[in-house]
């Protein structure tokens, strides 16, 4: 088990014909996700050969087409940000359950009524401004260099992205795996939520523990806090909390970092998390050891 | 992207909403020629405001009264050319280069009144509160009972009985609740046509003849949705960011400066404000935030490098990339290339992580560049901040 994507997930590329559209259809085929459609609206009929661990995969106009023509149940999105909002609307409708957003830039006003659709059709939507998801071993959809990751216990949920790759490094250094690991994005609004995740998190057999990685800005990690509090988590969570040092009130390059009004600062995270009961971490280049001590307590990993 | 306050009055205005009679000067002459024109339609006083981009203008003299054309002329004097330093603006405050002359207004009461999304919910929300032209923070955090919001459930709308369960609450009744409320509306209608992120007013006033206006305006837009108001785009104003910001904006680039000596150079928002947290944690000050991006190029690391180099408060370098799309080799590239073209002139430690390391770390080792090279993030912390350390005695 894992939760989102895995072997059996049938993956339409949206924008698969644009530069990053089609190197990281490659990676992901490399891998060994298998993306059975792209779509660029105008381009539809061709083939795109040449690819690796498949025999060529169709082109179509619309998402619709490669569900009924592929049964793709999942998108992965690499298509520019003026275009972007329109995609997740038209797989959302198309019936496409996993949408995974990749591009950056989508004006939140924009996600806003796109949140809300996606959220009718049932369909689970995440990012967008995210590395997407991976369940090492199975598929992935996204960015992140699958090599870093290895199949094992530890679900991983995060708003960054390269931060997650450093987490996700130090995991597999110290002989540990990770079930899925999931970027829901830096965005203000966003298709999933560390809530949400940590929801699939508890219900995943897989799944023994959690690496959280919040950063400052919104209060999505005081939201995860009173959630894992409330419904008395079953699982170990650690967490990491990045820019205890940034200073307040200015944009750190996600649109989201901001912070507001004494809420969303580092200081208010890390205490919410701790009185959750979770392992918050101070130095970001020791969150594989702690996450090993946890698993060395409860006899997962030798010592 | 922040704008002026003046060019949010503008805007605002356009949207039928009541701003005080004015216009900006960029010199005490022209100041003058506001103030004889507002005079000429009966106003009797009136209101200089430095145009800055930062708060807290009014208690750092920024905003002053003059009853005379005279005193108009002599305030402009005082404030355009000088630096205004307000608690929003650093020690070494903001150029002044604009004032907006005003009509002075005689005030009955003050309000505050915002539109922003509130991200918890996902959806927008207004603000309002009675205790309107002070700091809403320091209102929000002593007394909440006197913060009101509705939410915008149907996203883009206000509805009318929303907009009167906020006058009410404001403690308004008959035609001020009706006009309040159209305000309101107003509001929220800037707020989604313009794509903007946050319409603050504070404060909004009802005068003693109880006419309305908006006294003081902030409008911040998305810059990601400025491809489709070219009209707003062109408001930016360049002269109020750090050069070296613009630099790196144009750059692709994400970069603010600090005040720390420790330049560092991260891929990524997250890893960057970790790797910031980091140097602290190891009892340095970083002097930048300076993201790549997660896919940038050699050029833009090039361009990056060029950036950190020209910060002469920068007494040493930390390089942290853990490479995915943009792979270690083309880093290492980008970095040696720029570094023979731009000189070194401060020790730099370099981590290297992700996809092609042993090919970066090979282009480091063998460019002859002095490059200190570590293999963590906690590592690289210590080595950064002891050769700082040693720069600076």
């Amino acid at each position: 088990m894992s939760i989102l994507v895995d072997e059996t997930t049938r993956v339409v590329v949206q924008g698969i014909t644009g530069k990053e559209g089609r190197f990281h259809t490659e990676q992901c085929l490399r891998y060994g996700t298998k993306v059975v459609a792209g779509v660029t609206p105008g381009k539809g009929g061709q083939v795109l050969r040449d690819l690796p661990n498949t025999d060529g995969v169709p082109v179509f106009d619309t998402v619709e087409e490669a569900v009924r023509k592929e049964g793709a149940n999942a998108s992965l999105i690499f298509v520019p940000a003026p275009y972007a909002a329109d995609a997740i609307l038209e797989a959302a409708d198309a019936g496409i359950r996993v949408i995974v957003c990749i591009t950056e830039g989508i004006p939140p006003l924009d996600m806003l009524r796109v949140v809300e659709f996606v959220r009718q059709r049932g369909a689970r939507l995440i990012g967008p401004n995210c590395p997407g998801v991976i369940s090492p071993g199975k598929a992935k959809l996204g960015i992140m260099p699958g090599h870093i990751h290895r199949p094992g216990f530890v679900g991983v949920v995060s708003r960054s992205g390269t931060l997650t790759y450093e987490a996700v490094f130090q995991i597999t250094q110290r002989g540990l795996g990770q079930s899925t690991c999931v970027g829901i994005g830096g965005d203000p609004v966003i298709g999933s939520s560390f809530v949400d995740i940590l929801r699939l998190f508890r219900d995943d057999p897989e799944t023994r523990m959690v690496v959280l990685i919040g950063e400052i800005g919104g209060t999505a990690e005081e939201e995860a806090a009173a959630y894992i509090r409330e419904s008395g988590f079953p699982k170990p969570v650690v967490a990491f909390v990045a820019g205890r040092t940034a200073p307040p009130g200015r944009r750190m390059g996600h649109a989201g970092a901001i912070i507001m009004g004494g809420r969303g600062t580092a200081a208010t995270k890390v205490q919410a998390l701790q009185e959750a009961g979770v392992t918050v971490v101070d130095n970001p280049a020791r969150i594989g050891e702690a996450v090993a001590a946890i698993a060395r307590m409860h006899g997962w990993l030798a010592p | 992207m922040n704008i002026h306050e003046y060019q949010s009055k503008m805007i605002l205005k356009g949207f039928g909403l009541p701003v005080p009679r004015g216009d900006v000067a960029a010199s005490p002459p022209a100041a003058r020629t506001v103030a004889e024109r507002l005079a000429a339609e009966g106003v009797p006083a009136f209101v200089v405001k430095a145009q800055i981009h930062a708060g807290g203008r009014g208690k750092a003299g920024g905003i002053r009264r003059a009853d005379t054309l005279d005193a108009v002329e002599t305030i402009a004097r005082q404030l355009l050319g000088h630096r205004l330093v307000t608690p929003q603006t650093g020690p070494e405050g903001k150029l002044v280069r604009r004032v907006l002359v005003e009509e002075a207004v005689s005030i009955a009461a003050e309000y505050y009144v915002a539109v922003l999304i509130d991200r918890s919910l996902q959806k927008p929300i207004v603000i309002a509160s009675p205790a309107g032209g002070m700091d809403i923070e320091e209102v929000a955090a002593q007394r909440p009972e006197a913060i009101f919001r509705e939410v915008l459930w149907d996203l883009d709308r206000l509805h009318p009985y929303q907009a009167r369960r906020l006058g009410l609450r404001m403690g308004l009744q008959g035609p001020l609740l009706a006009e309040f409320g159209r305000i309101v509306q107003g509001l929220v209608e800037a707020f989604w046509r313009c794509d903007a992120m946050l319409v603050e007013i504070n404060p909004l006033v009802r005068l003693t003849d109880d006419r309305w206006l908006l006294l003081d305006a902030k409008v911040v837009l998305d810059d990601n949705a400025l491809y489709r108001h070219p009209d707003l785009a062109a408001l930016r104003d360049v002269g109020e960011e750090d050069p070296l910001e613009v630099e790196a904006t144009q750059a692709r680039l994400s970069y603010i400066r600090l005040d720390g000596d420790i330049g560092c150079m991260v891929n990524g928002a997250g890893l960057a404000m970790a790797t910031m947290d980091m140097i602290q944690w190891a009892g340095g000050r970083p002097a930048n935030f300076l993201d790549v991006g997660g896919g940038a190029s050699p050029e833009q690391v090039a361009q990056a490098f060029r950036i950190l180099m020209a910060d002469p408060r920068v007494k040493a370098v930390l390089i942290n990339i853990f490479g995915g799309i943009l792979r270690c080799d083309r880093l290492a590239t980008g970095i040696v290339t720029a570094a023979r073209e731009v000189g070194v002139r401060v020790p730099m430690v370099i981590r290297l992580e992700g996809t092609n390391v042993e090919e970066g770390r090979r282009i480091l080792a063998e460019s002859g560049l002095n490059f200190t090279v570590a293999y963590d993030m906690e590592e690289a912390a210590r080595k950064v901040v002891e050769l700082a350390g040693r720069q600076r005695s």
